[in-house]
Order: C-alpha cells, then structure tokens, then sequence
C-alpha cells in the first residue's frame, strides 16, 4: 500500500503535519487549563461569577470552529500593529498565536462546566465532614472536593482535549500546518486519500490521547502510581514525537501562501520549485482563506502568493465599477503598492473570472460564440449556476447588457453543473481556468461588451520582499508564462488526483518562453 | 468542678425571625460527663450541638468552651481540639483508614511518622487490627467498622471532648449496642467529655451521666437518667420517658415470668 504514489506522498508529510497539530492542540489544551481550573475553583462559591462563567464559555461553544479561529487573526493583527506602534514590538499573528488562543477559549467550557459540577455534586455531608474536622475552606477544596471531583473533572479535560484535537483541523486556513492541511488540500485536488488520511490520523489521535488521559485518570482514582506515570510517559512520547521534525528541521526562506482551491496549490508548488531552481529555501502556507492571505502578505508573515485583480478590485480596495482589463490591473497594481507597499511580481496570463459556457457541440450548431449571440438563443435555454454566482452582480449586469432571458435558470453544486451542461441544462457559470472546462468539451463565451469584472492572476510580493532581487529574478519569468489552456490542464489534473507538486512539474516545462 | 462547656441564655434564630431553633438555652456540662441530648427532629439539638465548635453560631446568648467565650476563639483552631462524629459517618472516600483517622493531626502539623502511630494506635483501640486496616478505603468497611474508624478519627488528636451527632443511629441494633458500650469504654477510661445527640430514649438512659431533654427549642429537663426515669411534672418530658419505662417494665416482667415457669 505504501507504492500508491498518494498515500507515500501523506505518509511523506505525516511528521510535519502531526507534529504541528499536537503542537498547537496540546499548548492550546495547556493554556485551557491553566485558565479554566483556577477559574472555575475561584467561581465554584460564587454562585454570581458561576453563573456568568458558564454562560460565557457556552457562548464561545455555539461559536462554529472555523469562525472563531478566523475571528482571532483580524483580531491579533490590530493587537500586533498596536504594540508595534506604541510598544514597538509586533509578533505574528498568523498560525500559531490566533490557533492557540481559539483552541485554548474552545477548551474552557467542558472543563469549567466538569469542574463545577464535579464539586457540587460531592456529597454535602463529607463537606460538613471536612468542616468538622477542622479543615479551612481552603483544605477542604484542595483535599477533599477536589480529589472526590477527579474523575468528573478528568471526564471533562478528556471531552476537551478529543474537541481540541478535532478542531485543531481548522487551523489551516488561517495558517496554522495541521492535519487539516491533508483534509483541505485533499477537498480542494479530489485526493481523497488525502482526505481520509488526515481524518483518520486526527481521530487516532484524539483517541490516543484520550486512553492516555483515561490511564492516568484510573491509575490516580485508584491510587497507583504504574498507570499514572504510563500515561504521563506516553503523553510525553507523543510531544516528543510532535516536537522532533519542528525541532530538527530548518524553517527558514520564503513562505509562499495559498488559499483554498486546487489551482492555488499548483501555483504555490510552481513557485516553490521555481525559487528552489534558483537555490532558495521556500515553503508553503496552503488553504489559507482568501482575505487571511492578503492581510498576512500585507503583514510580511507570508512572501509571494497568487491573486486575482478582480478579488482585490472588490474585496480589498472595494470597488464596484467594471475597467477594462488592462486598466484593472494596472489600477490595482498602483493601489497595492501606494496603500499596501505590495509589489505586484507580474501577470501569469490568464484569468480566473467568471464566464458563461457552453457544450461545443451545441454552441457550434447553434452558432453561439459571445454573449450577444447568447442572448437571441437564451429564451429557448436553461442555464445553470452555483449558489454564489445567481446572487452576484456580475449575473445582474449581463443579463442587463446583453437583455439575457433564459426559459429557465437553475441553482446547482458545481460539481454537477459541468456534468450537466449539454444535457439536463445548456449554459452554465463556469471558472475560466477551471480543468472542467477541458475535460467536458466546453466553450467559454466572448463577453464584447466588457462587462464581466477582469480577474488576472497577478504574482504579489510582500511590503519586506518588494524590493528583494534575488527573489523577483527567481519569479519574473512567471510573468505572462501561464495562458489559461495550460492553467486549465493543469487544474483538470490536479481536479483529478495528481498531487500539485507534479502538476507545477509538469506545467514548468510546458511555460511560455 | 468549673463547666467545660456552659450555654448561657443562648438563643438561635434561622432567616429573619421566621423559625426560632433555640430559645434561651443555658445548661452546663462539667468535665468528664456524658451528657445525651435527647428530642424529636426540628427540637433544636443539632443546633445545640454546632454551637460547641461554631459549626453554628448563636443569635444570643454566650457559649463557652473551658470558660472562654467561643466567639473569641478561632473556629478552626477550635474545631481542630474537639473530637466530632458524624451521624453519616462522613469519612474520606479517597482516603485510606490510616489517613482519615491521621486528617486532623495532619491538619496540625503533626509529621508522618508520628501520625502514623497514632492511627495505629487508634485502630488498636476500636478493635480493627492495623495490619489488616491501615490501608484499606473505607469502601470495604461495613457500617459498624465504619463508624469505628468514625470514633478513632474524632479520637485522633487527643482532645478531651468529643461530640456526637447521632453516631449509631444508622446500624443495625446488635451493632449499635457493641459499638456504644464500646465508646462509653473509652470515654472513661481517656477521660473524655462526650455530649451525644440521640433521638433514641432508650439509649441515652443506658449510656449517659445526664439527659438534655429539648423540646421545641427549650431544655424541658436536664437531670440524670434515674432522675428522669423517676417521673417529673413536666408532661412532654414524661411521654418522652413514659417508652423506655413500659419496656423495662414488660421487659422485667417477661424475664420473671421466664424465670418462674
């Protein structure tokens, strides 16, 4: 089984991925801790402050994972570009930091929750027993309630450390290596080895250490010492385990960024392998969700990545004008270096926008090659879009321009819709560089009037690297290299399984001169 | 002999006025007494009780414990000199017997070694041999063996008086005699003071020096048992004692008649 090419390749980045998520999961799980026994001890006899504290921590819970790690990378940056300012330090605010703190607030509320419940639950008349005894309130806490509430409150270190672990997955998009890099790649390149693989090791892990937890919860319940110092040792196996490649291996060079989808992946490994050409050290960010990229190459915490003028015409300098292509990128390129110091490595050469398409057989019997041709025909056609582009503007405007009036129009999952197309629909929203395109004989439609927004792949360069020579020598042979045939190619066999890393090798041979 | 403990017009009351739980209380016990506190639940003796080791204080009133007045003294420091067992025994489920026995000496610093004997020393005196009891958890005890280690752990670090709430009242009764005659035992021959909350007449008659009989937050006799057997004017005191007179009666009776035929 270690012969199939994808399941090498996982076992091949196991060490960095594994190490990095019990990394982030156990500090962040330390952290939990350290914050929420001594609170949930300190609010136990304040029926106030008990009541506060749980209601707070089931408020964090009902917060969905994904969003509460994004919440904290906006929010760490204004922290980080304070103390810069007025402290004159700043730390990163991708990757670890925000994962940690959202993990370690994740964390609180079954802990707090076991905690006080545990001690409550403990019989009143041992507590009169301990007051009868003479023991302060202090003592009979620490020696009685507390040892009695153990079992509730390991009950509850368990229950967070399993959720930690899991949601520690989600750590990726906001630039945090975790066993999640496998799911979201995998997601993103149809690797569905990738997909499970990353499943599978976070679920072992979590119940790895779960057993460990439940050793050393037993052996302390029943007062020996054999399976209490198994289970520390075995934890400590596991950190050890985690820590090794971080620890041995050189983390240095460029960091090249990518955001969620497969093309993005291909890219970033086509710049990777480029710079390493040139002999130097690169290595990758991947699934990073689309405004987390920017803001971090914008904060110098990553170096290069790809982006598409139209994402930064709309997103980031919140334009809602159309511009011809041209002038696009060069306003955006203007903007980005004036407000942002991002330099702007150049335009690959094709563009990732937004389109309608159609079979080729059919566009061809029909005689439809734009838009306008389009819209004598749409009364007699179905269109199909995805759930996004039936609400954007852009839908709006065409329809609009080219007095586009489909017989009937469909929302559907993309991964339908390309299948669809020629048969249960005839037009379709589609990516411009999207491989489908290719692989089910599509055409995409001329838009004359120039109303879809223009969404060029422009190579972009940190405020620190702008001026790095070394660095855009290595890339500006990219400029204008990638016309969007090869760019579809290339993303139909990376939609296909091929891992990006071969995709880029394939697509650097095959680069316009 | 000057009182070791001395109520003096003590009165409880629990909210704001709504329940009185103790109303103008003054007995004293002198040293090495046995004194049962007897009445019916809600009479106000677990109060009475609380009050020696300021588990409870009073509304009014003073107590005093070796002439002082408690409100003086430190309560923990308090609590740590007075012997207490529980009516539910109360030992440490996580604790081994040695170490519930050794709680309040350690509580006083007293170091390992030293505790140690001690709590064997105890084991010894309630009839469970330490070899075999140091270190089991009171989870493999029966009720009776518990409440033995209940008395040696209110023993433990040598004070001359001991309260008890009610310490037999869950046993069964061959268990409940063997283990009472048994403390009263030890509490003459260490010299003790032992005030004792019992709701069983016939108990207290056979074991105590003297009887506080409390009705409706009130002492409504405070005398010895033969004093009280012997009848007196005040009605409630006389129902109470009116049940362990007819059985002595029928009870001697019977053996009589046993005897004659």
């Amino acid at each position: 089984m270690f012969r199939d090419p994808a399941i090498a390749d996982a076992w091949s980045r196991l060490p960095d991925y594994l190490g990095q998520h019990v990394l982030v999961s156990l500090t962040a799980l330390a952290l939990g801790l350290a914050i929420s026994l001594p609170l949930s001890l300190y609010a136990v006899r304040r029926p106030h402050l008990r009541t506060v504290l749980l209601a707070a921590a089931s408020i964090v819970q009902t917060i969905p994972g994904l969003a509460l790690l994004a919440l904290f990378y906006p929010l760490l940056l204004g922290i980080a570009s304070l103390t810069a300012e007025y402290l004159g330090f700043d730390f990163s605010a991708l990757g670890f930091l925000p994962s940690v703190l959202a993990l370690a607030l994740y964390s609180m509320l079954p802990v707090i929750r076991n905690t006080i419940t545990g001690i409550e639950g403990i019989d009143p008349s041992l507590r009169r027993a301990a007051q009868g005894v003479g023991m302060t309130e202090r003592q009979s806490l620490f020696m009685v309630e507390l040892p009695l509430a153990m079992p509730v409150i390991m009950a509850g270190v368990r229950t967070a450390a399993v959720w930690v672990i899991g949601t520690a997955t989600l750590a990726t998009p906001i630039g945090q290596t975790s066993l999640g890099n496998y799911i979201f790649s995998g997601l993103q390149t149809q690797n569905w080895v990738f997909v499970l693989f990353g499943c599978a090791a976070a679920a072992l892990l979590a119940l790895a250490v779960d057993l460990l937890l439940a050793l050393i919860e037993r052996g302390a319940a029943r007062r020996r010492r054999l399976p209490v110092a198994a289970g520390l040792a075995g934890l400590a196996v596991v950190v050890a385990l985690a820590l090794w490649p971080s620890l041995t291996a050189q983390r240095s060079g460029y960091i090249i960024g990518a955001k969620t989808f497969s093309e993005q992946y291909v890219l970033a490994a086509l710049i990777a392998q480029r710079l390493e050409a040139h002999g130097l050290n690169a290595s990758r960010r991947e699934g990073l969700g689309s405004s987390i990229v920017f803001d971090a190459l914008a904060a110098n915490e990553i170096d290069a990545y790809v982006d598409y003028t139209g994402t930064i015409w709309a997103n980031a300098m919140k334009r809602t004008d159309i511009r011809p292509r041209a002038q696009t990128l060069a306003d955006v390129a203007a903007w980005l270096k004036s407000e942002r110091g991002v330099a702007v490595a150049g335009a690959l050469g094709f563009e990732n926008a937004y389109a309608l398409a159609m079979k080729r057989s059919e566009a061809e019997r029909l005689g439809i090659s734009s838009l306008a041709d389009l819209a004598r025909h749409a009364p007699q056609l179905t269109i199909a879009g995805d759930y996004e582009f039936l609400s954007r503007p852009e839908w709006a405007a065409i329809r609009e321009a080219y007095g586009l009036n489909f017989r009937a129009q469909r929302a559907m999952q993309a991964e339908f819709m390309y299948p669809a197309a020629g048969n249960e629909v005839d037009v379709i929203s589609a990516y411009t560089s999207d491989g489908r395109i290719a692989q089910f004989d599509l055409v995409v439609l001329d838009d004359p009037k120039g109303v879809m927004p223009p969404y060029d792949a422009v190579l972009l360069i940190s405020p620190g690297r702008a001026n790095d020579s070394a660095l855009l020598a290595a890339l500006k042979p990219l400029a204008g290299a990638i016309d969007v045939t090869l760019m579809r190619q290339a993303n139909l066999r990376a939609s296909q399984g091929e891992p990006p890393e071969r995709v880029a090798q394939w697509m650097a041979a095959r680069l316009k001169k | 002999m000057p009182p070791v403990i001395a109520f003096e017009n003590v009165s409880k009351v629990y909210g704001a006025g709504a329940t009185t739980a103790l109303d103008d209380v003054s007995i004293e016990i002198v040293p090495r007494a046995f004194v049962a506190i007897v009445g019916q639940s809600g009479s106000g003796k677990s109060t009475l009780l609380g009050m020696i080791n300021r588990l409870i204080d009073p509304s009014a009133g003073i107590v005093r414990f070796e002439g002082e007045d408690v409100r003086d003294l430190d309560p923990i420091a308090l609590r740590r000199r007075i012997g207490y067992v529980f009516q539910n025994i109360g030992l440490f489920p996580h604790l081994t017997l040695a170490e519930n026995i050794a709680i309040t000496p350690r509580l006083l610093g007293w170091d390992e070694a030293r505790r140690s004997t001690r709590a064997d020393e105890l084991l010894d005196l309630v009839q469970l041999p330490p070899a075999d009891y140091r270190d089991r958890l009171p989870s493999e005890l029966s009720g009776g063996q518990r409440q033995r280690v209940g008395v040696a752990r209110a023993l433990a670090a040598e004070p001359h008086v001991i309260l008890m709430d009610e310490p037999f009242g869950a046993l069964d009764l061959r268990t409940r005699d063997s283990l009472s005659r048994d403390y009263r035992k030890l509490h003459d021959t260490l010299n003790l003071t032992t005030v004792m909350i019992t709701h069983d007449v016939i108990e207290a008659v056979l074991l105590a020096d003297r009887i506080a009989v409390i009705h409706e937050g009130r002492i409504a006799a405070y005398d010895t048992p033969q004093g009280l057997m012997a009848g007196t004017d005040n009605p409630d005191v006389s129902a109470l004692m009116d049940m362990p007179r007819r059985q002595a009666e029928r009870l001697t009776s019977l053996m009589r008649n046993g005897n004659g035929s």
